[in-house]
């Protein structure tokens, strides 16, 4: 079978799909940037470690066929969780599966659902933060998108509840695509906090999810942020993380992903006023033989900002990931102080990780630094255990685990930690009997 | 309960164990003293099972079995414990989870059924107070930001959650000031028991001060070239281990 040309068979999927006129600027615009984009080979500097070559094997340019699904309740539910709910499966929003309340100073809704005002506003807003010059995948978000979330809230109002976003894949007859989109917007000091979740059904999936997300936070405001992706292990997900941080704004973001057969995640912040702050947190997981890559961007563009980057990652088995965290500080980004921290565990011989600290400092007055570390497991700290009576394995597995509950033990909803952790652990084992202390499990 | 026949080891294809004899019963406290470098560690790394320790002769009865054919694991849930010179910190797994996880092995090897969580927290608070660490230890990582003191009473208190039959303390009294070292002998003072040994190592005569031995053994390269009662320990400390060394004894 011949190689299939993915550029081409896109701008055919992109021209035989009919979108909504308020977002024909945005799509107008994304479809040029794709054309002059060519297909990443490992050439691509930004693709040097993640093979697309998946994507020339199967056709993935044609629409999902369908988004039923009966049953997925409980593939995201998250116990003592109240929150605005929007549920979408493979792009498609379902309005009976979601729920949002009305909150003084709260405009959520998905895009086709919107009122003529807030698809002016959507269209207008939309594109501006997404980064499109090199990043393929969004460029083709831009082109294609239809449906997606508007969260946006207004002047001093801090929402009482999180907005928790779902998409959910499912396996098609045949290879296809899937696009979502989510739009951010905070006015100045508002405050939100958002759950994305990934997830999926529990099969072998065809479906390539791109996903994009665009968020301005306004002066002094804040936006809590939660991405977790838990979908099937062959799972396709290009997503897009972009922020554009006001004076004094806050961005706290915690990113959990669990590997898939391509699971890539670019993230850009820009901190464009001065005096903003970035928190982010990430954990990846592959195993068997999942691939994560994670390209971490934050542009430093005016004073007194900071930045506090932590990502850890457990390659188990085969698995590879990638990790390129590039903070990039410009001459007028004066007192900057960015930190950027990437730890790593392999458990196997074969496992691999690849990753890339960059520091691109412009500015005289700034206090960096950045630190990558890779390991096996500490053999020191696996004979305590054992010469406490601890069994090896058991022994491998909470020494696993610490790693990375460290850092889930500082995400501050616990209602999400609880259903993290068991999910985390479950990657190193499906034997409860050797995870009960872990997750304090006393139904074994 | 523990007979050292020509224990011979090394590490790393140096010979450190040269043939070591030892026989300890029930109750008693043997002390190993020696000066750096004569084996004394390799010997509580040796009977506990660490890895990179290549036994090569000699045999260990452990209460009627041989100590050397068992995972470091099954020692320890034989009743055997070693509290470490160096007590590792293990961020992310908390204290709690890690006393659990412990006590519920041995008694699990001992055909009894895990302690519900209630039951086990309710024992390891007495146990903190017991050995003077503030309950709050117990959620924070195992020994994650201890003081040296902290890390030992830590030590300690797992010895009495786990009631091993033979505990070995591996210089428990280094980089402890006096009034740590006094709440640490405390705690193991209070384990004595007529069915319970222990084997204290150590540099220095101090620690024997508090926690009194029943026999002294000087331990130089790789052997046992001296025993006698607690009073060796003072000789020694009076005259050096230059004493031993210069071949005096």
């Amino acid at each position: 079978m011949s190689a299939i040309d993915f550029n081409q068979q896109a701008v055919s999927l992109i021209n035989s799909t009919k979108k909504a006129d308020f977002l024909a600027a945005v799509n107008a615009s994304g479809l040029e940037q794709f054309k002059t984009l060519p297909f990443p080979t490992r050439k691509t500097e930004d693709w040097k470690y993640t093979s697309l070559f998946a994507l020339t094997k199967q056709d993935y340019n044609t629409p999902v066929q369908s988004s039923d699904a009966q049953g997925i309740e409980s593939l995201y539910q998250v116990a003592g969780l109240d929150a605005h709910r929007l549920v979408f499966v493979n792009g498609v929003y379902k309005a009976e599966l979601s729920k949002i309340d009305a909150e003084d100073g709260l405009t959520l809704v998905s895009f086709l659902q919107a009122n003529k005002d807030e698809q002016a506003a959507i269209g207008a807003a939309i594109g501006k933060v997404a980064e499109t010059e090199r990043n393929l995948f969004t460029a083709l978000n831009n082109a294609q998108v239809s449906d997606g979330v508007y969260l946006k809230v207004a002047k001093n109002v801090q929402l009482k509840k999180a907005v928790q976003v779902v998409h959910v894949s499912t396996t098609q007859k045949a290879a296809a695509s899937a696009f979502s989109r989510c739009l951010v917007e905070l006015e100045t000091h508002a405050q939100a906090t958002l759950i994305e979740q990934f997830v999926s059904t529990d099969e072998e999936q065809n479906v390539l999810f791109n996903q994009t997300t665009e968020a301005v936070v306004g002066d002094g405001a804040k936006l809590n942020h939660y991405r977790l992706n838990s979908e099937h292990e062959s799972s396709l997900h290009f997503g897009g993380l972009y922020v554009d941080l006001n004076r004094d704004s806050q961005f706290e973001s915690y990113q959990v992903l669990l590997g898939g057969q391509i699971k890539r995640l670019d993230v850009l912040i820009n901190h464009n006023v001065g005096g903003s702050h970035c928190d982010m947190t990430g954990v990846y997981l592959p195993k068997n033989n999942q691939h994560v890559d994670i390209h971490s961007y934050i542009e430093h563009k005016a004073a007194n900002c900071t930045t506090d980057e932590v990502y850890r990652g457990i390659m188990a088995d085969q698995s590879k990931a990638v990790f390129n965290g590039r903070i990039h500080i410009l001459p007028d980004a004066q007192k900057t102080l960015a930190k950027l921290s990437n730890k790593n565990l392999l458990l196997s011989d074969k496992a691999q990780i690849n990753s890339k600290p960059e520091l691109e400092i412009y500015a005289d007055d700034v206090q960096c630094a950045h630190g990558v570390t890779v390991a096996q497991l500490d053999e020191t700290a696996k004979f305590y255990l054992r010469s406490r009576g601890i069994g090896a394995l058991e022994a491998d597995i909470m020494l696993s685990f610490g790693f990375i509950n460290e850092l889930l033990e500082s995400i501050p909803l616990e209602a999400l930690r609880d259903k993290m952790r068991p999910l985390m652990a479950e990657q190193f084992t499906s034997n409860r009997e050797l995870t009960k202390h872990i997750l304090h499990d006393e139904t074994v | 309960m523990l007979t050292i026949n020509n224990l011979q080891a090394s590490v790393e294809e140096k010979d450190i164990l040269k043939g070591l004899n030892i026989e300890i019963k029930p109750g008693e406290i043997h002390a190993i003293m020696g000066p750096n470098g004569a084996g004394k560690s390799t010997l509580g790394n040796v009977l506990s099972g660490r890895e990179g320790y290549e036994v090569t002769g000699g045999t260990v009865d452990f209460d009627g079995k041989e100590l050397l054919e068992m995972d470091a694991e099954e020692r320890a849930r034989e009743g055997l414990f070693l509290a470490f010179q160096y007590p590792v910190e293990i961020p992310g797994v908390s204290n709690l989870e890690f006393l659990k996880a412990s006590v519920d092995a041995v008694r699990a090897h001992r055909g009894e059924e895990p302690m519900n969580s209630v039951e086990f927290l309710k024992l390891a608070r007495e146990k903190c107070k017991a050995v003077n660490l503030d309950q709050n230890f117990l959620k924070r990582g195992v020994n994650e930001g201890f003081s040296g003191g902290e890390k030992k009473r830590n030590e300690i208190m797992q010895m009495m959650l786990l009631e091993p039959k033979l505990c070995i303390l591996d210089e428990t009294d280094s980089g402890l000031d006096i009034d740590a070292l006094q709440v640490v002998a405390e705690g193991v003072n209070s384990q004595r028991d007529p069915n319970r040994s222990f084997i204290v190592v150590t540099h220095y005569q101090r620690l024997l001060d508090y926690i009194v031995p029943d026999f002294v053994h000087v331990l130089a390269d790789g052997k046992i070239v001296k025993s006698g009662g607690k009073e060796l320990a003072l000789e020694l400390e009076e005259k050096g281990y230059g004493w031993i060394e210069n071949g005096d004894v």
